[in-house]
């Protein structure tokens, strides 16, 4: 007869997926996404941000906070704006930067990803800070770094842009303090957003009185509302009593995908014109992650309006940024306090 | 990756050693005491002895009459089940062409290890099963390796371009118990009706699983709200249901008998409920993952729980439960796609789908039973009888004298956890590390022959 014995249980692949980005301690150590931070972490970055943006008025504009540390930008998808954000926040943090364009070099010639990742780790990279075309990239790199290196996530795929979203939040809560009784709108192609995904979460979290999304039947991903979101397909009534207007990049692929007729066509019906801009609250203010495509989903006149607050995402960018990063490595120097 | 184990080598101490007769290997008599005999097929459910010779089964309770009882092994297995071997019908080897997944020889040493006797190869091998070379290969790899029998599924169309048709009937001839166009498409619906067509001149049987290449581009979960979330390119239950409803009014003209392998949506099961009242020849299976999991597992991005057909909704694996435990759904398998671990190591949406299943397809299917959402009936019937029919493996899947001597014996309260490492499949892709299960196979005998002993 068999002699029973139980072998130990081992525990599941993750039980919770966010579960990973703090430490033993609870400290922040990755920001992969904004699910599972809650509403004290997210307020606690926004102050935190909120020191950084007075040093980045100053004339001197470094702080210590990072120096001797490395940070590294891998992206693996090209960027301008989001890597030159990030590169400024961690040189005002006083950190080395090293920028990798991996859009063309190494995973082209059939390097995998956790071999370059392994490189650069050999290199005593401190921080990794990733862009990739494929959603849930940051969390497998988070999954398989060094346990001394960070990982912000700047972007995978469609699934997540945590700093954009928090920038966001940012922008929003200098201008109107509380978010409990405002009502946000999202607008254009929320299907193919890791940002719109990332401000869902992140305005949810913070309580928004009600988060609406505009959009075609096209460029919405199945049961959205799901994720806490009202649904209208209608600008004229999903504008109405609107205090804030967030305006999505429209891609050109996706007329040849087949998602929409035309860019006039998506102009005509969700593309933001002053006429449109009207019918939300008269001080409704207007963002866009960007970069924008003017006469696609956004006038130039509303761009440049004084309900724009689009140049000033970007400033704040760089605050958010350096209080993420050095959030981030506190909790792995273990002098969080 | 694993080595193959040796040809035939099991050197651990069996119960007595008879004269003549090498443990456990060559001996192809044996007596197997007390165990409770099990297969509801012929309403058998009685402790006895039974006799196994020549590859056969020779007597139940008494010995046969020329019974030579001192060059017999002898197995003493009260306490333990006995029900005929399992038949999975739909499994990847992994060879020819993709030896640094897996091998016959290490993936049929996995199914013996999982209560398999039977297993069945679909033909997207490389170079495809469209030849009856690759089938005698096939089957002579798995003669040497000598652990489970090995039957294959021939290719519909050459290469599985769905262009043109492979030689159907010599495949047939050649041994090949099907034919299939695994998950490729044909080009059109002219070509799909006239492969049918052809296939029902020789009344074979035909497996097709439905897949829309157009609508499962890029897809790597159900397109749900899990999907949604985490921003991955989903798979629609459309991209299932409208090549199936295709197949459906193709079947109700051609009259090709045609057996969907796995069914992943409430939906797809409805088509085929409405088929099969409608009395057409079609059948259905489901993997013992879809039983099990669904598109929640998927949030935490394991790409062990990466699979296609995807994970879907509990109300669609509810809805396959009841599906088999009625019937509806005749057969369970294990999809069973071994991988080397780096297939597995990249961002979700870029590993490549699929579960090392043949070692939990028994196990989660017992587990079914114990939670009552089965009959144990139901749960043989689905893993043996039928698969046995579908095949027309006529001297497999149940214990009378006379059928072939393809038996498992399983501990029912053995109270185990699969371990991360404790696949014997060269592939260790799992999401079940973890699970505790109940029942555990702790011997098999393929045509006869002990081919797996769980060590102690």
């Amino acid at each position: 007869m068999a002699v029973k014995f139980v072998r130990p249980k081992i525990p599941k692949f993750a039980p919770d997926p966010w579960a990973i980005q703090f430490d033993e301690q609870g400290h922040l150590r990755h920001l992969l996404t904004i699910e599972g931070l809650g509403p004290q972490w997210i307020t606690r970055i926004l102050d935190t941000a909120e020191g950084f943006v007075s040093v980045t008025d100053r004339e001197i504009k470094k702080v210590p906070l990072l120096r001797g540390r490395t940070v590294v930008n891998l992206f693996f998808e090209s960027s301008t704006r989001t890597r030159t954000t990030f590169e400024l926040a961690a040189k005002r943090l006083s950190a080395d930067v090293l920028n990798l364009n991996l859009a063309t070099s190494a995973t082209k010639k059939g390097e995998s990803l956790l071999d370059t990742l392994r490189n650069i780790e050999a290199m005593q990279a401190d921080m990794f800070v990733v862009r990739h075309e494929q959603s849930g990239a940051a969390h497998f790199i988070a999954r398989h770094v060094a346990p001394h290196v960070s990982v912000l996530n700047a972007g995978d795929g469609w699934h997540s842009h945590p700093t954009q979203a928090l920038l966001d939040a940012f922008t929003i809560r200098r201008h109107k303090g509380d978010f409990t009784p405002l009502r946000v709108a999202i607008v254009g192609d929320i299907r193919h957003s890791r940002v719109a995904r990332s401000q869902m979460h992140v305005l949810n979290s913070l309580n928004v009185g009600e988060l609406r999304v505009i959009a075609p039947r096209t460029l919405l991903p199945t049961d959205v509302e799901k994720l806490g979101v009202r649904v209208f397909h209608d600008m004229r009534e999903g504008l109405k009593d609107v205090d804030v207007i967030i305006m999505l990049r429209l891609q050109r692929e996706r007329m040849e995908a087949g998602l929409l007729p035309s860019e006039e066509e998506f102009y005509r019906l969700y593309g933001l014109t002053e006429e449109k801009l009207a019918w939300a609250k008269p001080d409704a203010m207007v963002m866009h992650p960007g970069p924008a495509n003017r006469g696609v989903e956004i006038e130039s006149s509303v761009a440049d309006g004084p309900q724009s607050v689009i140049l000033e995402q970007v400033s704040n960018g760089i605050g958010v940024r350096m209080a993420v990063m050095s959030l981030c490595m506190s909790a792995n120097r273990g002098d969080n306090t | 990756m694993k080595d193959a184990p040796e040809n035939l080598g099991i050197d651990h101490d069996p119960v007595r050693h008879p004269e003549g007769c090498r443990p456990g290997i060559d001996c192809d008599r044996w007596v197997i005491r007390g165990a409770r005999l099990r297969d509801p097929s012929n309403g058998l459910d009685t402790s006895s002895d039974i006799y196994l010779g020549g590859g056969r089964i020779v007597g139940i309770g008494d010995a046969p009459g020329d019974w030579p009882a001192d060059t017999a092994e002898h197995v003493c297995a009260e306490g333990h089940w006995l029900i005929p071997g399992v038949i999975d019908g739909w499994a990847r080897l992994r060879e020819p062409g993709h030896e640094h997944k897996a091998t016959i020889a290490t993936e049929s040493a996995a199914a013996v290890a999982g209560g398999i006797t039977t297993v069945v190869m679909p033909p997207d091998t490389v170079p495809v099963l469209d030849t009856v070379a690759v089938a005698r290969y096939i089957k002579r790899r798995a003669q040497l390796a000598g652990r489970a029998r090995v039957v294959a599924i021939g290719a519909m169309t050459q290469q599985l371009g769905g262009e043109l048709l492979a030689e159907m009937a010599a495949l047939d001839a050649g041994g090949c118990v099907a034919i299939s166009n695994a998950h490729y498409p044909f080009q059109d619906l002219r070509l799909m009706r006239r492969a049918l067509e052809y296939a029902a001149t020789f009344d074979l049987q035909v497996l097709l699983q439905p897949l829309d290449p157009s609508l499962s581009t890029r897809g790597c979960a159900h397109d749900g709200a899990v999907a949604t979330r985490l921003g991955l390119p989903g798979l629609p239950v459309s991209a299932e249901t409208a090549p199936l409803a295709q197949l459906i009014a193709m079947i109700s003209e051609t009259g090709a008998r045609v057996h969907v392998p796995q069914l992943s949506s409430t939906a797809a099961l409805k088509l085929i409920e409405r088929a099969k009242a409608d009395g057409l020849p079609i059948t259905a299976g489901v993997s013992a993952h879809h039983l099990w999991l669904t598109e929640m597992d998927t949030d935490a991005l394991d790409p062990n729980a990466h699979v296609i057909p995807p994970l879907r909704t509990i109300r669609d694996r509810d809805a396959l439960r009841r599906g088999l435990a009625e019937g509806l759904i005749d057969t369970v398998v294990s999809d069973h796609q071994p991988h080397e671990p780096d297939a597995k190591l990249a961002p979700f949406p870029e590993t490549e789908p699929g579960i090392s299943g043949l070692e939990t397809l028994l196990p989660l299917v017992l587990k079914l039973v114990e939670e009552g959402v089965i009959g144990f009936e139901r749960a043989i019937d689905a893993l043996t009888t039928r698969p046995a029919a579908l095949f027309g493996l006529s001297d497999a899947g149940s214990i009378a004298v006379g059928q072939r001597a393809d038996l498992t014996l399983v501990d029912p309260d053995a109270m185990w956890s699969l371990g991360s490492v404790g696949l014997a499949s060269a592939g260790e892709n799992t999401p079940f590390t973890g699970w505790d299960f109940a029942h555990q196979v702790e011997t098999t005998w393929v045509n006869g022959r002990r081919v797996f002993l769980r060590e102690q």
